[in-house]
C-alpha cells in the first residue's frame, strides 16, 4: 500500500509537469491562416479566421470557457445572438442561437451574459460551461431606451461594483432646427440630451428598470459604440463618434478637405457628471482645442466655453470607433498589457476625400492614462488600399472581445466573419 | 507574369489609381457616346455632376453605392429609376422614414434640399439617372417646379 502512494506522490509533479507543459502548448496549437486571414500584423503575431457567420456581427464576448458569443445587428433565421464553439485549432462552428431581436451590446461578466437591442437590455445566466441555460427567458434589466433613425445602438459595460452602463446615442448629427440640414441653427439647451447624447448608469442584476431608475452617468457624448471599463484606474472610457459634415452644412465656413479632417475621434475618460461638450463643440486635433460648432455660433477659430472635459485622447476624423478593449492577458507581449486595442469601423464622411479606418488601433497607457503615440495594430480588413479610399471595404472591424488565453477576437459586421488574433503561434 | 510581377503591377495600378482620384476635382461625369447626341442632355448631367460633388457626394458617395446601413444607394434602384415626382419629391422635401432595398435597411434621413433651384433639382437627377449603371430619361425643370409647387 505504501509504495503505490509513494508513487503516486511522484507522480504528481511529473503530471503537473506535463500539464503543464501540454497547457503551454495548447496556445500555440491554435493555427493561424496561411495567410493570417489577409490581415497585416506586426512582427510575432498570426490571425485566423474563426467562422463566416454571414450576420452583421456587432459586439461579441468570449466566456472564460472559451464559448463565443456574436450580437447581429439584424436577426438572422430568427436569431439575433450567435453561440459558437472551437475546436483546438481555433476554428469555430456555429453551433446555436437565440435571442429575437438586433442589437450591439454583448457582455460577458461574473457568469452573465448581458445583450442589448436599440431599445432594451437583457441579461442571461451562464451555467458551468459558459453556456446560456434558458435563451428563451432573459433578465429583462432595462427597457424604454430612446431610438431613432441614426446612432441607434446601445452598446453595454460593466464596472467591478454591478453597476452597467449603456450608451443611449444622439439622434441627431449636431442638435440642429433641421437635422443635417444646410445653414440650420443648433437648438438651445439641446432637449435630445434629456434622454440621449450621454452614458446611462442602471444596476447591472436589477430588472423592469427604466430611465428613472437610472442615473444619466455622463452627457454631451454624441454617439459611443466602443466603451469599457479600464480595470487599472477603476474608471469608464468611451469612444465618441464625432459630428459630420462641417462643409456640408456650413460650405462659407469649411472646405471639403477641412471637413474631411475635423473633429478628431476622441476617448474620454469619464467620471460621473462629466459634460463633453456636444452638441455645442467639437475637437480640433490640429488646434488642440475645443471648438464652438457653427450651429452654435462658431466659426472654426471661436473656442467653446463651459465646463466640458477634454479628450483623453484624439484620432484621425470619422473613422468611426466601434469596439475598445483595454487588454489584460498575458498571451501578447508586455507591451500591450492594461494598452487599449479600439476597432475603427472605417468612415464614410470624408468624401470626396479618400476614405479612412478600417483597422485595429493599439493605444498604449500608463498607470490607467493613454501613454504615447497610437498605431495600426492589425491593418487590412479593407481588402486593399483601393478598397479603403473607396470605402467599399470587404470587411469592417466593429466588435472586440479577449479570449481567455489572451486570443484578441475582432468581429466584422459587413461580412460577419470573426476574426482571432494571437501571439508566437506556431504556422 | 509571375507572383512578384502580378503584386507590383497591382501596387502600381492602386498607385494610379488613388493618385487620379485625388487629382480628379468631380466624380467621374463623362457623357457616354450614346448619350452625347443630346446636346441638352449632356449639358444637364455635366452640370448635375457639380450639384451631386457639392451637396449629395458626402452621404450617397462618389460611386452611388451610399453607405449600408445608413444612406441608400442611387445605383439600379425604383426610387431614382421610377417615378420621376417621387424622386423629385425626395430632394425638395427630404425623407424621414427608413426604407428597405434589396433586403437592406437605410435609416438615415434625408434632409431636404429645397434651397437648390429647380434647375439644380432637374439637372442633378438627370446626372444620377444616367451615372452609376443607370439609364433612365431627363428630369426636366417643368416637373421639379410642379413638385415644388404642391409643397408650399
Amino acid at each position: 500500500m505504501r509504495f503505490p502512494s509513494t508513487r503516486l506522490l511522484l507522480a504528481v509533479p511529473v503530471v503537473a509537469g506535463s500539464l503543464a507543459l501540454y497547457a503551454s502548448q495548447t496556445n500555440v496549437r491554435v493555427a493561424p491562416d496561411p495567410d493570417n486571414a489577409g490581415l497585416k500584423l506586426p512582427a510575432g503575431f498570426g490571425a485566423l479566421k474563426v467562422a463566416e457567420t454571414g450576420g452583421k456581427a456587432r459586439h461579441i464576448a468570449v466566456t472564460p470557457q472559451g464559448v463565443i458569443y456574436v450580437k447581429l445587428n439584424k436577426v438572422k433565421d430568427g436569431k439575433g445572438i450567435l453561440v459558437l464553439h472551437s475546436q483546438p485549432t481555433g476554428k469555430a462552428t456555429v453551433t446555436g442561437g437565440f435571442g429575437d431581436y438586433g442589437g450591439t451590446g454583448m457582455y460577458e461578466k461574473n457568469g452573465y451574459l448581458y445583450a442589448s437591442s436599440d431599445y432594451n437590455v437583457y441579461r442571461y445566466k451562464l451555467d458551468a460551461k459558459g453556456e446560456v441555460a434558458a435563451p428563451a427567458k432573459p433578465e429583462l434589466l432595462v427597457s424604454g431606451l430612446k431610438v431613432g433613425s441614426q446612432h441607434e445602438s446601445k452598446s453595454i459595460v460593466l464596472d467591478n461594483a454591478d453597476n452597467l452602463y449603456v450608451n443611449v446615442g444622439a439622434y441627431a448629427n449636431a442638435c440642429q432646427e433641421q437635422d443635417r440640414t444646410r445653414g440650420s441653427k443648433g437648438i438651445a439647451n439641446c432637449p435630445i440630451l434629456d434622454s440621449a447624447g450621454g452614458i446611462w448608469q442602471f444596476k447591472a442584476s436589477q430588472t423592469n428598470q427604466r430611465y428613472a431608475n437610472g442615473t444619466r452617468y455622463a452627457t454631451g457624448l454624441r454617439n459611443v459604440v466602443g466603451l469599457d471599463w479600464n480595470p487599472q484606474d477603476n474608471q469608464l472610457f468611451v469612444m465618441q463618434h464625432g459630428r459630420d459634415q462641417l462643409h456640408d452644412n456650413w460650405p462659407e465656413l469649411y472646405t471639403d478637405q477641412q471637413s474631411a479632417q475635423l473633429p478628431a475621434e476622441c476617448m474620454y475618460a469619464i467620471k460621473k457628471g462629466d459634460n463633453a461638450g456636444w452638441p455645442y463643440l467639437y475637437y480640433d486635433p490640429q488646434q488642440k482645442k475645443k471648438i464652438l460648432g457653427p450651429e452654435y455660433g462658431g466659426d472654426g477659430k471661436k473656442e467653446a466655453t463651459g465646463n466640458y472635459i477634454d479628450p483623453a485622447a484624439a484620432y484621425p476624423a470619422h473613422m468611426a470607433p466601434d469596439g475598445l478593449l483595454f487588454y489584460t492577458g498575458t498571451m501578447f507581449p508586455a507591451k500591450y498589457r492594461n494598452g487599449a486595442f479600439i476597432a475603427f469601423h472605417g468612415s464614410w464622411n470624408r468624401a470626396p476625400e479618400p476614405q479612412a479606418g478600417y483597422y485595429v488601433v493599439f493605444q498604449p497607457f500608463k498607470d490607467g492614462k493613454p501613454s504615447g503615440q497610437w498605431e495600426v495594430f492589425a491593418d487590412n480588413f479593407a481588402g486593399s488600399a483601393a478598397k479603403v479610399a473607396s470605402g467599399r471595404a470587404d470587411h469592417r472591424p466593429c466588435g472586440l472581445a479577449q479570449g481567455p488565453d489572451g486570443s484578441l477576437y475582432v468581429s466584422d459586421d459587413s461580412k460577419g466573419t470573426i476574426y482571432r488574433i494571437v501571439y508566437n503561434a506556431k504556422k | 507574369m509571375n507572383c512578384k510581377q502580378a503584386l507590383l503591377a497591382l501596387v502600381l495600378a492602386g498607385g494610379a489609381l488613388s493618385l487620379q482620384a485625388q487629382h480628379r476635382p468631380t466624380p467621374a461625369a463623362k457623357p457616354k457616346a450614346k448619350t452625347a447626341a443630346d446636346p441638352a442632355l449632356t449639358a444637364s448631367i455635366t452640370r448635375g455632376a457639380v450639384v451631386y460633388k457639392n451637396v449629395c457626394i458626402t452621404c450617397h458617395q462618389a460611386d452611388g453605392g451610399g453607405v449600408p446601413n445608413m444612406n441608400p444607394p442611387l445605383i439600379k434602384t425604383q426610387y431614382v429609376l421610377g417615378d420621376k415626382a417621387r424622386l423629385a419629391h425626395i430632394v425638395l422635401a427630404g425623407l424621414a422614414e427608413p426604407i428597405e432595398i434589396d433586403g437592406e435597411d437605410y435609416k438615415q434621413h434625408m434632409p431636404a434640399q429645397a434651397y437648390l433651384t429647380d434647375q439644380q433639382v432637374a439637372d442633378v437627377l438627370t446626372y444620377v439617372r444616367n451615372n452609376f449603371g443607370n439609364k433612365a430619361s431627363a428630369v426636366q425643370v417643368a416637373e421639379v417646379k410642379a413638385v415644388r409647387a404642391t409643397l408650399k
